[in-house]
């Protein structure tokens, strides 16, 4: 399961944030990072559809795509995902360039990094699972 | 927790810090909860702009500090910071994944405390309550602006910080600057606030209804705390409750202002720290430090303090790039020119005096002064027509016993004297800037000369094209100029040691005045040279300069008369210094 763990980090699927979480969670939340986790992919979700409907969009409203973008990068910032982070980023850039073209290709890279970590989470997690009894307690609300 | 941060003393703080956090990212939202829960804050979140308002209103003194970020769907994070500034006088913390310098700067100027970048980290928001008492320490100040700090201030030294950056920005400055310097000088701080504690007045929208309504029936130039006051007519505001708000108030249009006019200067802030000998034999301990950062606009505060005696001092100087115009600005509309002061008295108990001093530089445009962004850090609190000064009016000085017996003799001085003073208050602005100076050398004769004769009072040696040119330079030009000006005037006639050591770090030399006898001296041998100075000048000063007494301050007001810039100066508002760099 370490393994696991380190090879989400080597791969650069993940950064230190993700650490964080880790540190955070204690026994008054023992589920705390899947929690979290699972609360940042619903979310993101949301926002990958918004991108979704405004890059259909013609012409393309780049403030508003860099405005969504912007709340999805938060979002990914927040459980340390490195890779969906830096493609997040990228896609900014081409909205700023105004480069449309750019701005879907980015995206449909994002979203890949985005369901391939969402993979290895629920993998990852399922094997905590199974590890700890302990930690089986309560799911997110 | 009930009453969370309102006793300040109470040996648990920072825990039970009631923290607002808003965010419409809900898992920030939870990480933060977290984060915040694990430091033992007291944590209420919520994810939208305009809910955070309606809680913030409804239990009006139910927050200690609130941490926002900038992207929000329902109401932009910077109008937040506004509305919190202004209505509840929180400090606000802001938050986002970009950290774009323009959108920092964003959030300084509107007023936020600090800005943090996400991700957050734990170690970022376990020091969040430092804002908290920062602000207690400040509104403390702001209410009992005399009173004694013991020779203790926090230690706001930029010279750390100083760099050739363009911009310094107060609030920046302070959150950045050491801890170090906080903690040691916490303990000591945080007594203080106890004592100067008081009541926070929420600004209801109402209440700022009513203060917005008597401002605009005033006029905005005419406007001071007492007259809005009166005009609200509600009884349990106090005159520094007005003047607070009325600061905020203005910072906040000047914001928008300059919004709209991407010319505008920027402010640069200034700290200044300064604790001092305490020594009954009346030593005084000067030590100024400068960040000089840019051309445009310069704000110094310098401060004094010694035995029984601080001496805060602010020059902020604003400049304008077009100086003739300024010139026009002052000779057409002399009123502007005028120094304003309110003599305040002074308790004899005090042994603090603070000064503000402020020299606001009139708008190209010929707005008023307190649009400029330099005016953050003072405004002119003006009691009344009768504090303003006449063009050719000496410059107000207010007197202390103490010291000596200040002929009032000199009649183009506004003196002012109270028995009951024990303490002096010199009121007194110095303002340049390189480049004006430097043009007005070349330009404009009256200047020029002023310029080189106070050179030669000072720096002797240095040529006064060359004093101005560089801002290290200049800088210690003024401190030059100011230091030994600001002491003659207190304790002229007794045989005192000053210790007199500028410490201007930032600019790379300090220039210590080894002692002020010598420079006392001087000036009382050179004092002849300034009736002729003055008489150069624009405004006339005909009896300007009983030698023994105020050799040099008035000299410094004149240079904020001449420049046009509006001068102003209130005991009790020391505190501003602070705000207008860390904006409420």
């Amino acid at each position: 399961m370490n393994t696991v763990r380190q090879s989400l980090f080597h791969q650069g699927f993940l950064d230190e944030q993700f650490v964080q979480l880790e540190e955070l969670q204690d026994d008054a939340n023992p589920n705390f990072v899947e929690e979290v986790v699972t609360l940042c992919y619903r979310d993101s979700h949301r926002l990958i559809l918004n991108l979704e409907q405004a890059l259909q969009k013609s012409p393309l409203d780049f403030n508003q795509l860099d405005s969504y973008m912007q709340q999805l990068k938060g979002s990914s910032s927040s459980i340390g995902a490195k890779k969906v982070k830096a493609q997040c980023t990228l896609f900014r850039e081409y909205c700023k360039a105004g480069s449309g073209e750019g701005c879907f290709r980015t995206f449909q890279q994002l979203k890949k990094e985005h369901t391939a970590l969402k993979r290895k989470f629920e993998a990852y997690f399922q094997m905590k699972r199974q590890a700890g009894p302990s930690q089986i307690a309560s799911r997110p609300k | 927790m009930e009453n969370g941060f309102s006793s300040p003393r109470s040996d648990a703080f920072p825990i039970g810090l009631r923290v607002l956090v808003v965010d419409d990212d809900p898992t920030w939202l939870k990480i933060l909860e977290k984060m915040l829960k694990k430091c033992s804050y007291e944590v209420t979140t919520c994810c939208l702009a305009r809910e955070a308002l309606s809680l913030l209103r409804e239990r009006k003194d139910g927050y200690d500090i609130v941490i926002s970020d900038v992207n929000m769907p329902d109401m932009d994070g910077f109008k937040l910071l506004e509305h919190v500034g202004l209505e509840m006088d929180l400090p606000v913390i802001m938050m986002s994944v970009d950290g774009e310098t323009s959108r920092v700067m964003k959030g300084v100027q509107h007023g936020a405390c600090d800005y943090l970048l996400k991700p957050i980290r734990m170690k970022e928001l376990r020091n969040i309550w430092q804002h908290v008492l920062r602000k207690k320490i400040q509104e403390g100040r702001d209410i009992e602006g005399h009173d004694v700090i013991e020779g203790i201030h926090i230690l706001r030294n930029v010279a750390d910080r100083y760099d050739d950056s363009q911009f310094l920005r107060g609030e920046e400055l302070f959150s950045v600057r050491k801890r170090k310097d906080i903690d040691k000088h916490e303990d000591k701080d945080f007594c203080d606030t106890s004592s100067t504690k008081k009541a926070r007045v929420v600004w209801s929208v109402d209440l700022h209804q009513k203060f917005v309504k008597a401002v605009n029936q005033i006029g905005f130039d005419k406007v001071g705390p007492k007259k809005i006051l009166d005009l609200m007519n509600v009884p349990w505001l106090t005159r520094e409750n007005v003047a607070s708000h009325l600061q905020k108030y203005r910072l906040y249009l000047s914001r928008l202002q300059k919004e709209n006019d991407p010319k505008a200067c920027f402010v640069v802030g200034m700290k200044h720290t300064d604790s001092c000998s305490k020594d009954g034999d009346g030593n005084f301990g000067l030590r100024s430090s400068l960040a000089v950062p840019q051309n445009d606009v310069t704000n110094s505060s310098f401060s004094f303090s010694g035995d029984n005696f601080l001496l805060q001092n602010v020059d902020s100087i604003g400049c304008e790039v077009d100086r003739k115009r300024v010139v026009q600005e002052h000779t057409s509309e002399p009123k502007r020119a005028a120094a304003r002061s309110v003599p305040e008295p002074i308790k004899s108990r005090c042994t603090q005096m603070k000064f503000n001093n402020s020299i606001h530089s009139v708008e190209p445009e010929g707005k008023f002064a307190a649009f400029d962004p330099s005016n953050r850090s003072c405004y002119p609190w003006v009691e009344a027509p009768e504090i303003k000064f006449k063009q050719e009016s000496k410059p107000l000085v207010h007197l202390e016993g103490d010291f000596n017996q200040f002929p009032p003799t000199v009649p183009p001085h506004q003196v002012q004297m109270d028995p009951l003073q024990s303490i002096s208050s010199i009121s007194s602005g110095r303002s340049a800037t390189e480049k004006d100076i430097a043009n007005s050398i070349e330009s404009k004769p009256p200047y020029s000369e002023d310029c080189s004769q106070q050179m030669v009072h000072l720096n002797l040696p240095k040529t006064p094209t060359d004093s101005f040119s560089g801002k290290a330079k200049s800088f210690n030009e003024m401190n030059d100029h100011f230091d030994p000006n600001s002491t003659t005037t207190a304790p002229m006639g007794k045989n005192q040691n000053f210790n007199l050591s500028c410490i201007s770090t930032d600019l790379g030399s300090g220039l210590p005045f080894a002692t002020i006898d010598e420079d006392l001296q001087g000036y009382l041998l050179q004092d002849g040279c300034y009736p002729k100075d003055l008489e150069h000048q624009i405004i006339q000063f005909p009896d300007y300069g009983d030698p023994g007494i105020f050799t040099e301050v008035p000299t410094h007001l004149y240079d904020a008369m001449r420049f046009g810039y509006d001068y102003s100066y209130d005991p009790t508002e020391y505190p501003v210094i602070d705000e207008g760099l860390f904006i409420a």
